[in-house]
């Protein structure tokens, strides 16, 4: 049962970094009918500047403020040069356009980092461990990590249904000429939708730097469980995206943990072992495969 | 239909140059362009298969390398079981694996065809994105199952003992494997152009502009879809295991999503709905890359521009723009 509580909350913070990451790609996508694999490599951009300013200084809120500010600077920039040029088109072409750009920020990685992964230590003020029950302890950083997931949750509701930017985005994804007719400059709407998304990103970089290793290509591993979640939750809508994080990180999560056990009372242990290990793996896809099979548009449609 | 115009040339042109690329190369001493090329003919294969429903059928399929990937597996297992002399199943008749290459590229299509089928039931239920999405988790899915597979060398993947065998040709030799590759390739591009332009195939192209409409027309245009997907999957299985026989060693990456987006952006730096094109993108495609390569060790950094310059300026891939050319003034 300590086991189980344990695992859940890993499982929730797994979710809520799946959360920062999903929400922005999906109001690239509800509001600007963006594909964008590139998503990932904001995530990457933000992980590289935080482990390195914390490196260099040691400092956690150096490195915190100028990885998101070079994540969301990264966006900007990308959304400028390359995306501004593809809202009219298919998928497919955003899809190939921002798969030139993936290969472009993993091989430019390489170039400054080098192919070694860096690590970068928990910050100090986080580094201990709390017993939320009694004889359970966990780790403070991933509780924090839960924290910020909530806090952004809440922030990004506020933002999107209780304020006038969050008005015009609302009124940009239904109506994109409309809203320019009515005099708001949707370029630079889109610009700063896109640059929000690619902070969040950045964020969800930092937060997982210590806890996996900063590497070239760790956005794509991360990109398509991202894909799973907006997918599963319903493409453009941030509720969705939410609810899809925490499913298919639980889901993950706790495939992981319980599977072999639970197989074992089937088969003899070897095999079990490995067929578990597959079927964790393959846990999440089959999750979005039988959702959409049932509801080809995700649980909540925008 | 065999007017002298630009296209008729250029074509004629084009696979002169496929025909003499083994005597040239030899004699340049430069033999091992020959088996890179048979790769890249390989994958030609591949992207025509996935042209004709991203091109043709509007079905955006992101796990396209799952049936190069079965293709290829197919056809290393088989090969497996014959040299190890392991039956790979006992009942209704004994079956030890086999090393002959039309049974390796029968079977390869025929594992892809039934995984299609039952896949694509489920795919075929979404559009768009969706269907971008879902294609993409049926690949990771296999992907997955075939990196648990330790008996077939899970995650380091599997070595081919020896290249399959045919009677009359010597697959061994690369030159002749070559031939061979090139010949799939003219046949398999000669009938998917056909298949496009039947009936069966003005109907899913009619699906792709107006699916509602070809509904009234009296069309199950998700029948017509699934076939049209069940097709391309056997073509990529064929590539896949001619790819298994090229390299001699299969792995879980060939299922990877990489692969599926690579394949796709041959698709469309060549021109997607051409057939041609498909060709002309996969050529470019690899060559690209093994140019950067040899240059320097950071080639995706200067191939990742070229594709997004390409995307915003040239619209209808290679063979859109050489189209423009040879319709321009004849």
């Amino acid at each position: 049962m300590l086991l189980f509580i344990e695992q859940v909350l890993n499982g929730l913070q797994l979710g809520f970094m799946l959360f920062l990451l999903s929400a922005g790609l999906t109001l690239v996508f509800g509001v600007m009918n963006l594909i964008n694999l590139a998503h990932g490599s904001f995530y990457m951009v933000g992980a590289y500047v935080a482990a390195t300013v914390m490196l260099a200084t040691g400092s956690f809120t150096l490195a915190l403020l100028l990885a998101l500010l070079s994540a969301a600077l990264c966006g900007l920039l990308v959304e400028i040069i390359v995306l501004r040029h593809l809202y009219q088109r298919d998928h497919l072409d955003q899809v190939l356009a921002t798969f030139g750009l993936i290969l472009f920020f993993n091989e430019t990685t390489r170039m400054i980092w080098g192919r070694q992964p860096l690590f970068m230590d928990v910050p100090e003020a986080f580094a201990g461990s709390v017993e939320i029950l009694p004889g359970v302890p966990y780790p403070l950083y991933r509780l924090l990590i839960i924290g910020i997931g909530l806090l952004v949750a809440g922030g990004l509701y506020l933002l999107i249904s209780h304020t006038r930017l969050g008005m015009r985005i609302r009124a940009g994804a239904s109506n994109r000429s409309m809203v320019a007719a009515l005099g708001v400059n949707i370029r630079w709407l889109y610009s700063l939708v896109f640059a929000l998304g690619a902070l969040l990103a950045g964020f969800a970089g930092v937060m997982a730097a210590p806890v996996f290793a900063v590497e070239s290509g760790m956005g794509e591993s991360i990109l398509i469980l991202t894909f799973v979640v907006i997918v599963i939750g319903g493409i453009g809508s941030v509720k969705g995206a939410l609810l899809g994080a925490l499913l298919v990180g639980l889901v993950d999560t706790l495939g992981r943990a319980f599977l072999p056990d639970l197989l074992q009372w089937l088969f003899a242990t070897p095999t079990a072992n490995s067929i578990a290990a597959s079927l964790a793996s393959m846990a999440i896809y089959l999750l979005m495969a039988v959702i959409l099979a049932f509801k080809p548009r995700g649980l909540f449609p925008a | 239909m065999f007017e002298l115009n630009r296209k008729t040339i250029i074509l004629s042109i084009a696979l002169l140059a496929l025909v003499l690329l083994p005597p040239l190369s030899i004699a340049l001493d430069e033999s091992y362009v020959i088996s890179s090329m048979s790769r890249v003919l390989i994958f030609a294969m591949a992207a025509i298969s996935l042209d004709l429903i991203v091109g043709y059928g509007a079905m955006i399929s992101f796990g396209h390398a799952a049936f190069v990937g079965l293709g290829a597996y197919t056809a290393a297992i088989l090969g497996f079981h014959f040299h190890e002399d392991i039956a790979m199943f006992s009942f209704p008749f004994e079956f030890s694996g086999s090393n002959q290459l039309l049974i390796s590229l029968l079977l390869a299509m025929l594992v892809a065809a039934v995984v299609a089928a039952i896949t694509g039931m489920i795919c075929l239920r979404t559009h768009g994105i969706h269907f971008i999405m879902i294609t993409l988790a049926f690949a990771q899915m296999l992907y997955y199952l075939f990196i648990s597979l330790d008996y077939y060398g899970g995650e380091d993947g599997l070595v081919m003992l020896a290249r399959n065998e045919l009677p009359w040709v010597d697959l061994a030799d690369d030159s002749q494997f070559y031939y061979l590759c090139l010949l799939f390739l003219v046949a398999y591009l000669v009938l998917s152009l056909r298949l496009v332009n039947s009936q069966f195939g003005r109907v899913v192209r009619g699906c792709k502009i107006n699916e509602q409409r070809m509904q009234a027309l009296g069309f199950n245009t998700y029948w017509y879809r699934l076939v049209a997907y069940v097709i391309a999957a056997t073509g990529a299985a064929l590539a896949g295991a001619l790819l298994a026989n090229k390299t001699e060693f299969v792995d879980p990456g060939l299922f990877s999503w990489h692969l599926s987006g690579e394949l796709l952006v041959m698709v469309i730096l060549g021109g997607m709905g051409s057939i041609y094109g498909a060709v002309i993108g996969a050529i470019v495609y690899l060559l690209l890359e093994q140019i950067f390569a040899a240059y320097t060790e950071h080639w995706m950094f200067f191939l990742g521009p070229v594709l997004i310059l390409v995307v915003i300026r040239a619209r209808h891939g290679i063979y859109g723009l050489l189209q423009k050319w040879w319709t321009a003034n004849v």
